[in-house]
This record gives C-alpha cells, structure tokens and sequence, in this order.
C-alpha cells in the first residue's frame, strides 16, 4: 500500500467525496440501464412523473422499486399500503447485512451525517466502498461521493427511461441486461484471499440456486448471503 | 367511507405508498448500523462479516448468469480474467459486455 497514507482511523474530507464520485464510474452502466429500464417501466404502468421520480428518489432501490410496480394500484386502502410495504420490507431486508458490515467504519461519525450515507445505501456503491476499505482507505467522503453520484445517476437516467424509454434500442443486443452481474463478478477479484476464505461465497451460491429453482422473487439473494455469512461464521 | 379511507383512496394514497416503502427500506438501511453498535463484534462474527461481499455478490449473479445460458457464463468468465490481469474495473467491465456483444451478435 504505497500509494494510500497510512490513515488507518476513520475520517471524513470533501477529496474523498471527489475521490468516490470518481470511484463510482463502473457502476454508472448498470444503474443507467436498471434506471431506464425503471423509468420506462413506470410509464408504460401509468405511473405519474412525479410518482416515479419519487420512487427513485426516496425508496432508491432499484429491485424493490421493480417489483412495486408490479403492484401498484390506482385506487390506494390501507391493505394495499401494508402489502407494498411488506413486499419492499422482505425484498431490501438484505442491506441490513450492508449496514452491519459498515458500522465500525461509521460510528465515530456525526449522526445526520451517517443518517444521509446510510439512506443513500446501495450493493454497488458499499462493495466499492468496501474494496476501497479493505485496501486500507477510512475516508468516509469515499463512501459518501460514491452514494451522492450514483443517486444523481438513477435520478436523471429513471427521468430519461419515463420520457424516452420507448425509443431505446433493445439492450440485450449490446449485452446490457447483464450489465450489473458482471459489474458484480468485476468486483469479487480483489475480494479474493485465497479458497479457503471463499468457501462462504460457495455456499451462498448453492443455496441461492437452489432458493431460485424453488422460490420465486428476490428472496435467493437474502438466503444465499445468509448462508454465505452463517457458513463463515461456522468455519474456523 | 370514513376519512381515512378516501384520503388513501385519493391521489395521497400513492404519496402515502411511497412514503411508506421509503420508510421500511431506510430501516432496513440503519438496522444493521444500530445493531451491530449494541453487539460486541466477537471474532466469530467477524468471521461471518467478512464472508458477506463475495457471498452477496455470487448469491446475486450465479442464478442470473446461469439463467441466462453459456454466453453469460463466458462473459463473466473473460470479465473475472480481464479484472484480474489489470485490476481495473471498468476494463473488466467492458471487456465482459464486449464478449457478451460478439457472442450475441454471431449467436
């Protein structure tokens, strides 16, 4: 580790904001195709602008945003309230596992501080984060610019998806459906200490796969990292 | 219909919808955060922790890539290779989309 000081205690610097717009950059394709393809999605649903704009906005989680259009409902009761809830509760039930992982980073912090990186929480921006940590980077700024660009991002690319989404070319000509599970694979490399270390990450893909065969929904990804941590807990 | 019930079933309902996804998902958020700052972090769940990213990652992609056949497979393949000779990222990245293009294209 030359090119980092040695700045082992968490700090905060508006560089580091810089330093992780910068760092966000290979996460811009996959959150402009999921947000489009949100956008478009929303539209053709009957979602008002404002309606959408709002869910990216505020519930900015791009699965759980997906599968609430699904069941989005013209004529709002208090049971199809609870139901949406519920179903966004169960699908974004997995960042609490992001949050755990990222409180001894976090709790020297100044709580508004961490109230705003944490609502601004997603997988693409903590695994940067988390790679930029593990090589030994504490700027809390890092994890901030990188959550700040990428919810600009969504924002403007869910606006472009409602208005323009019809005229898009078809994505999976370029490869763009999979643009997130490579960006994904991308960033297990400097994950990787060895096998024994990941055998975790064997485990919670058998048991996503198998999840996915029996379940339907997102819930293979909450019972793969589950087992992935318990499996890690489990071997000495 | 009481008042409650027509203000839900009024355009407010869908601010109140999403209000109230934006509410569980931000507890979801902080939970882990005011959790973990009441446990004592033993070496065992460090342990566990410390397994979560690449046991996240392969639990989010393996059923999509696998869904999607073997062109997936080899484009993440040429993307892990390309990642790990350069340790750049977004040369990863595009060096797994470029193969997942070709394969498409000629498939």
């Amino acid at each position: 580790m030359t090119l980092m000081p040695p700045a082992l205690r968490p700090h905060f610097s508006y560089s580091g904001l810089r330093h992780g717009a910068r760092a966000a950059l290979p996460a811009f394709p996959g959150f402009i195709m999921f947000a489009l393809a949100f956008g478009t999605a929303a539209a053709q649903k009957g979602l008002s602008l404002g309606e959408t704009m709002g869910l990216s906005a505020f519930v900015y989680a791009g699965a759980s945003q997906m599968v609430g259009l699904e069941i989005w409902q013209q004529v709002w009761t208090p049971a199809t309230i609870l139901t949406i809830m519920t179903v966004t509760a169960v699908v974004n039930a997995r960042m609490i596992m992001l949050g755990a992982t990222l409180q001894p980073w976090l709790k020297h912090e100044p709580l508004p501080r961490t109230a705003l990186n944490l609502f601004l929480l997603t997988e693409a921006g903590w695994l940067i984060g988390t790679r930029y940590h593990n090589e030994g980077g504490r700027d809390v700024g890092v994890l901030l610019g990188c959550a700040l660009i990428l919810w600009l991002v969504w924002l403007a690319t869910t606006f472009v998806g409602f208005f323009a989404g019809a005229l898009l070319p078809e994505p999976k000509r370029f490869g763009l459906d999979l643009v997130m599970p490579i960006f994904f694979g991308v960033m297990l490399v400097p994950l990787w200490k060895g096998a024994k270390p990941a055998l975790p990450w064997l485990v919670a893909g058998l048991v996503s796969l198998i999840v996915h065969a029996l379940v339907p929904g997102y819930l293979f990804i909450i019972a793969g990292a589950l087992a992935g941590v318990i499996a890690g807990m489990l071997i000495e | 219909m009481n008042g409650f019930g027509s203000f839900i079933a009024s355009p407010w309902g869908s601010v109140l919808a999403i209000t109230g996804m934006t509410l569980v998902t931000f507890l979801c958020r902080i939970a882990g955060v005011v959790v973990m700052s009441r446990v004592r972090i033993t070496p065992r769940i460090e342990r566990g922790l410390r397994a979560l990213p690449g046991s996240i990652i392969l639990a989010t992609i393996l059923p999509v890539v696998i869904d999607n056949g073997w062109p997936a497979m080899v484009a993440l393949a040429v993307a892990i290779m390309a990642m790990a000779a350069t340790r750049i990222d977004i040369v990863g990245l595009m060096a797994g989309l470029g193969t997942l293009a070709v394969i498409r294209a000629f498939g």
